[in-house]
């Protein structure tokens, strides 16, 4: 059987499969169907450092091949994240967990992560600059190089784990926003976040999210997502995550050829929610079947 | 919740929109009245949710309302066979109906309520219930609730057939002990209003997963943040906010 340990960011995985944030809850509604610990890792819900609702619904749209949700980071905040939801996961998943970080102020990013740096669960702290789905912060973090060089340099002065900062799509030039994390000290980057898109209901002619638009993603997106984590894996030194309509063993073969170390699965999870544990039972075969001895050997090689 | 693989063995058109497939699946999971299932259909991205109409045996009913492109596609399906997570959501907690349960369903909201029915006649409670529709002509399963020996009232909005009016209009001089309710949001409300005692309410919203991984479909309540997929679809009449 091939070799599927990679190792992201000095922590050997055994393989690289991580859901992601947002898909996946706090993992227990999986390992009430399969055992999780079959996974590489996975990116916990998005955490704030208050606790937030989110947005009012209608939150999702379907669209073709894919869907748009508008959920806005509900999240219990990270004080009750590490009271209640740790040692939940701590039942049901023994491996380093990746914490999904976002704010609305740079000290808001840099508090959540200095609490999370504390958690020995916590392998990697992936820093979401790039939610297109709340007002005032999120993506507005992730659309310039000065801001995201910014949270990264606040999020890197208080903790020593990995991080691992997670870019937008919805940028003109995506290269000069991860070179400008790396040059701040980031770890990793992880892409892509969600595409900003919209739907309309022709009966009530009008947006069927009540947010209006959102974020889109599943398979559509998959092909901007492996040129994306193409162009930045050629721009930077540190490795990258790629993500963005995952599905399938091949298209983890795939976004690793084009430069990732990693690759996390999204909204595969919530069609069916034995996507990931499917992905990692797969895999063996499609690397016999390409001639592929061990997945770190093909990171980039596209 | 489990995932299965269900064989359709009926599929009927029930009035102009509203559709009764039978399918035949491991149902071990369904465990209450007022669940739902999330079906996949080929060429839609997402599962469509849909309540469980019955639940006998190995065979599972669903009655649908075709509205859109993916439960259309749903209505023409004949045989084969579909991807299907079952024993979805909270359901009716059927412990706190008391002797004399009222149960008010509106339009594609009447489905849940026959499995419901059918287990409160079961355990010998004296169950009315009321349906509500639009007109005569999109009234269904009227008598199957009364073959399974339920009181049944139906009203329709144009006087068409029944009582005229709403649900509430036919419930006036009864008297229950509990109530259960399915339908559309405005109706749920004006029967929480018109209702003098405890009681259930199911609600719809549109859902990502359908299992409580994604945060799609989530609500405020007076006992926290609930999704309607997972802590829902049932809330308890005393807990909900009504916004608005």
């Amino acid at each position: 059987m091939g070799e599927m340990k990679v190792t992201l960011c000095g922590i050997e995985m055994d393989n690289p499969i991580i859901p992601a944030s947002g898909t996946f809850g706090y993992g227990y509604e999986f390992a009430e169907l399969y055992d999780i610990n079959c996974l590489g890792s996975f990116s916990f819900k998005g955490t704030t450092k208050d606790p937030r609702f989110g947005n009012p619904t209608p939150r999702i749209a379907e669209c073709s091949a894919g869907m748009i949700n508008a959920v806005g980071l509900q999240n219990p905040g990270v004080e009750k994240v590490i009271s209640e939801e740790l040692p939940r996961l701590k039942q049901c998943f023994h491996k380093p967990v990746m914490a999904n970080v976002s704010g609305f102020s740079v000290e808001d990013y840099a508090y959540t992560c200095r609490m999370l740096d504390k958690e020995e669960q916590v392998g990697w702290l992936e820093v979401n600059v790039s939610c297109p789905n709340v007002h005032g912060g999120g993506m507005s973090f992730g659309t310039s190089p000065e801001a995201a060089a910014t949270v990264t340099r606040a999020v890197k002065a208080v903790t020593k784990k990995p991080v691992i900062i997670k870019l937008s799509p919805n940028v003109t030039d995506i290269v000069s926003i991860a070179k400008a994390c790396e040059e701040a000290g980031a770890d990793g980057i992880s892409l892509i976040n969600t595409l900003l898109g919209m739907r309309i209901d022709l009966r009530t002619k009008k947006p069927v999210i009540a947010n209006k638009m959102g974020g889109f993603s599943g398979s559509a997106i998959f092909p901007v997502a492996v040129r994306m984590v193409y162009q930045v894996a050629h721009a930077v030194g540190i490795p990258v995550v790629g993500m963005g309509g995952v599905t399938t063993a091949e298209d983890v073969i795939e976004m690793m050829l084009a430069g990732a170390t990693a690759v996390e699965v999204g909204a595969a999870n919530l069609v069916d929610p034995y996507a990931c544990r499917d992905i990692v039972r797969d895999l063996p075969a499609v690397m016999e079947k390409y001639g592929i001895k061990s997945l770190s050997e093909i990171i980039g090689m596209a | 919740m489990k995932q299965g693989l269900f064989q359709i063995i009926e599929n009927t058109r029930l009035t102009a929109s509203v559709y009764r497939m039978r399918l035949v699946g491991d149902t071990s999971h369904i465990t209450r009245p007022g669940q739902f299932v999330n079906v996949k259909l080929d060429g839609f991205y997402l599962r469509r949710p849909i309540s469980v109409c019955d639940c006998q045996g190995d065979t599972l009913t669903l009655v649908y309302k075709v509205v859109g492109k993916g439960t259309e596609a749903m209505s023409k399906m004949t045989e084969g066979t579909l991807d299907i997570l079952t024993g979805l959501g909270n359901g009716y907690d059927l412990s706190l109906s008391g002797d004399k349960p009222l149960l008010l369903g509106g339009g594609v909201g009447v489905p849940p309520l026959y499995l419901l029915a059918k287990e409160l006649i079961g355990e010998g409670k004296d169950v009315t219930v009321i349906l509500g529709f639009n007109t005569k002509d999109e009234i269904f399963y009227e008598e199957e609730f009364k073959e399974i020996g339920a009181k049944v009232l139906v009203a329709t909005a144009d006087g068409s057939y029944g009582v005229k009016g709403f649900v509430t209009d036919a419930m006036k001089d009864l008297s229950y002990t509990h109530f259960y309710t399915c339908g559309p949001e405005p109706m749920l409300r004006a029967v929480s209003k018109a209702t003098v005692t405890s009681g259930q309410l199911s609600f719809e919203e549109r859902m990502g997963c359908g299992f409580g991984a994604c945060m799609g479909c989530s609500c405020k309540t007076l006992t926290g943040n609930k999704r309607i997929c997972k802590e829902g679809p049932v809330m308890k009449k005393e807990e909900i906010i009504w916004e608005k």
